[in-house]
């Protein structure tokens, strides 16, 4: 997915897991999704350089679709679908 | 020549990689052996990555991790002298495990516990309840603690904590896609 596209996509759930290190945010993650419909998109906040790395695999795992990544000032926006 | 197709061949070799697939479960087996802080945090922080990738996870704690199990508020009577001198000299628990390196008398280890609340690293005490949530399943050997003189009333209030001996690490290591050795 482009990253014009990830500015604009409709946010279902968003998880700012901007506060916790390796594994907080994919612990937030996990907790999160099964709060959204399947088709629905969230967003993971990180200010951890390898949860940018984690979430992908995490998704490929759990067959979820990993959409991509915005990089924010300080911090990353990961984009998925359930 | 050979008699048999290449469509044969790869036929029954797919039919062993399913059969090979099939024996392994989406398990962790870890080993914990050691009661070095810094080690337990590393197999506490697998053990949680894990749960939260929804993989079952098995803990078998043996010989110096299991002080890291005690409860420190838990005072036992009745242990023979030996019992009683391990006993003292081995931590209480998470909060008394010392640095693999770098340990200082206690200063390296203080130094990293403010590093980590600095820089949001999630505690051993706070993994261990995470890991406990997750349904993380902590098993101790026997025979480590009847060495040490450990008692099971001295241990940590756990959800999931049993007590077994290495055929049952073996058998959950066997079935496992994961075993690790901390």
């Amino acid at each position: 997915m482009m990253t014009e596209d990830l500015t604009n996509i409709k946010v279902d759930k968003s998880v700012d897991a901007r506060g916790t290190s390796c594994p907080g945010p994919l612990l937030a993650a996990k907790k999160a999704i099964g709060e959204i419909e399947n088709g629905q998109v969230m967003e993971v906040l990180s200010a951890d350089e390898g949860t940018r790395r984690d979430i992908p695999k995490w998704c490929t795992k759990k067959g979820y679709e990993y959409l991509g990544t915005l990089e924010e000032a300080g911090y990353y926006k990961i984009f998925l679908r359930k | 020549m050979s008699e048999i197709s290449l469509e044969q061949r790869v036929e029954t070799l797919e039919k062993q990689l399913r059969e090979l697939k099939d024996q392994r479960k989406d398990c962790l087996s870890m080993v914990v052996f050691s009661n070095d802080l810094d080690k337990i945090l590393a197999a506490l922080i697998i053990s949680v990555g894990a749960a939260a990738m929804d993989t079952e996870v098995r803990l078998f704690f043996t010989f110096w991790a299991i002080s890291a199990l005690r409860d420190k508020n838990k005072k036992i009577k009745g242990k023979d002298m030996k019992s009683r001198m391990f006993g003292s000299m081995l931590p209480h628990g998470t909060e008394q495990l010392k640095l693999s390196k770098m340990n200082m008398e206690g200063i390296g280890r203080d130094m990293i516990r403010g590093l980590m609340k600095e820089k949001n690293v999630t505690s051993p005490e706070e993994l261990l309840s995470t890991a406990a949530e997750l349904g993380v399943k902590i098993n101790i050997c026997e025979m480590s603690m009847d060495l040490m003189g450990f008692k099971k009333e001295e241990m940590i209030d756990y959800p999931d904590l049993s007590y077994c001996g290495v055929a049952t690490f073996l058998a959950d290591a066997g079935e496992s896609s994961i075993q690790l050795f901390i």
